[in-house]
C-alpha cells in the first residue's frame, strides 16, 4: 500500500516536473522598429518554380505583358 | 524586378466592383470586411469618376511606422505584410493609412476588434506558401504561383493594373498617348512619391493639368 502511495507520489512529482517542458515562449522579446513576427518566404521558394528566380519573373513578367491590350492583339 | 504596385486609371474604370467580387471571391474574404472598393468622386455630377481602393504597398508604409507591435514587414518584391499572429487589433495602422485599406473583422460580442485584415497583393503572409494556414488567414497566395492580384487581373476595362511598377507606367503612358488626356495617376504619388525633403518621385506617367490630383 505504502509502495504504491510513493510509485503515485513520484509520477506526480515527475508529471508536475515535466509540465513547464511543453510551454513555449508567449512574449516577444521586442526590439523598438524591427519586424517581430514570422519570417516569410519568397515566392519563388516552392515546389512550382524550384527556387528559379528567372523563371518566376519571366511568368511575371507576361502577366503584367497581358495587362497591356496594345500589346494582345 | 521592379516593385509591386497598383495603379488605377479613373478614365476607365466604369465601376463595375467586378474587382471587389474577384477579391472577396478569391480570398473568401468574410462580411463586413472589404480589402478593396470602389469610390465615386462628383457621384451623379457631369464628369464623375471612379477608383478602386486597396492597400497601395506604399514605398514607407504609414501603417508599419505606428504599429505598437511591429507586426508588418516589406517583401523583396516591395509587397507590405503583415502577421496576423502579433497584430492586436488596435487600429492605429487604420488612422495612419491615407486609403483606409486596414479592415478589422468583428471578433465577438460587443462590437470587439479582431485582427487586422488588408489587401495581401495576393501574396499570402508569414506562413508555408500556399498552405490551408496561410489561406486561413491572409487569402491565396497568387504571387508564388506566378500569377498577379486577382483583382487587377479580372478588371474587365483594364483600369485597374497590378504588378511591375515600371511595366505598368510603361502600360499607363502609351496609354495616356494614344488617348491624349487622363494623366493622371490617383494615390500614386501618396504611396509611391518621396517623403518630404527626400528627392524626386520614381519614375510614372506624368502628370496633366487640370485633372484630380491624389
Amino acid at each position: 500500500m505504502t509502495k504504491q502511495l510513493v510509485a503515485v507520489v513520484l509520477a506526480g512529482m515527475v508529471a508536475l516536473g515535466l509540465s513547464a517542458c511543453g510551454e513555449r515562449p508567449q512574449v516577444v522579446n521586442y526590439k523598438q522598429g524591427a519586424y517581430q513576427g514570422k519570417p516569410d518566404s519568397r515566392p519563388w521558394e516552392n515546389s512550382q518554380f524550384n527556387n528559379n528566380k528567372e523563371e518566376w519573373e519571366r511568368a511575371i513578367r507576361t502577366r503584367n505583358q497581358a495587362q497591356n491590350e496594345y500589346k494582345r492583339t | 524586378m521592379a516593385r509591386m504596385k497598383f495603379l488605377c486609371d479613373a478614365e476607365r474604370c466604369i465601376e463595375c466592383n467586378g474587382c471587389v467580387t474577384a477579391c472577396k471571391q478569391e480570398h473568401e474574404i468574410p462580411w463586413g470586411v472589404n480589402r478593396r472598393r470602389v469610390v465615386t468622386i462628383n457621384d451623379g455630377v457631369p464628369g464623375e469618376r471612379s477608383i478602386s481602393v486597396a492597400c497601395m504597398h506604399c514605398s514607407d508604409a504609414p501603417c508599419s511606422a505606428v504599429c505598437p507591435v511591429d507586426c508588418f514587414y516589406k517583401t523583396e518584391e516591395g509587397v507590405v505584410l503583415h502577421d496576423k499572429d502579433l497584430c492586436i487589433g488596435c487600429g492605429y495602422c487604420f488612422y495612419a493609412c491615407p486609403f483606409g485599406a486596414p479592415q478589422f473583422p468583428q471578433a465577438g460580442a460587443f462590437g470587439v476588434r479582431g485582427k487586422m485584415d488588408k489587401c495581401t497583393f495576393c501574396a499570402g503572409g508569414p506562413e508555408q506558401d500556399r498552405s490551408e494556414a496561410e489561406f486561413k488567414k491572409y487569402g491565396r497566395n497568387r504571387l508564388a504561383e506566378g500569377k498577379l492580384p486577382a483583382c487587377a487581373e479580372m478588371c474587365s476595362t483594364k483600369a485597374l493594373l497590378g504588378g511591375d511598377g515600371d511595366v505598368l507606367a510603361d502600360i499607363y503612358r502609351e496609354r495616356v498617348t494614344v488617348r491624349g488626356k487622363g494623366g493622371e495617376v490617383w494615390g500614386w504619388a501618396t504611396a509611391y512619391g518621396p517623403a518630404p525633403g527626400k528627392g524626386q518621385a520614381p519614375a510614372g506617367p506624368a502628370p496633366k493639368a487640370g485633372g484630380q490630383k491624389s
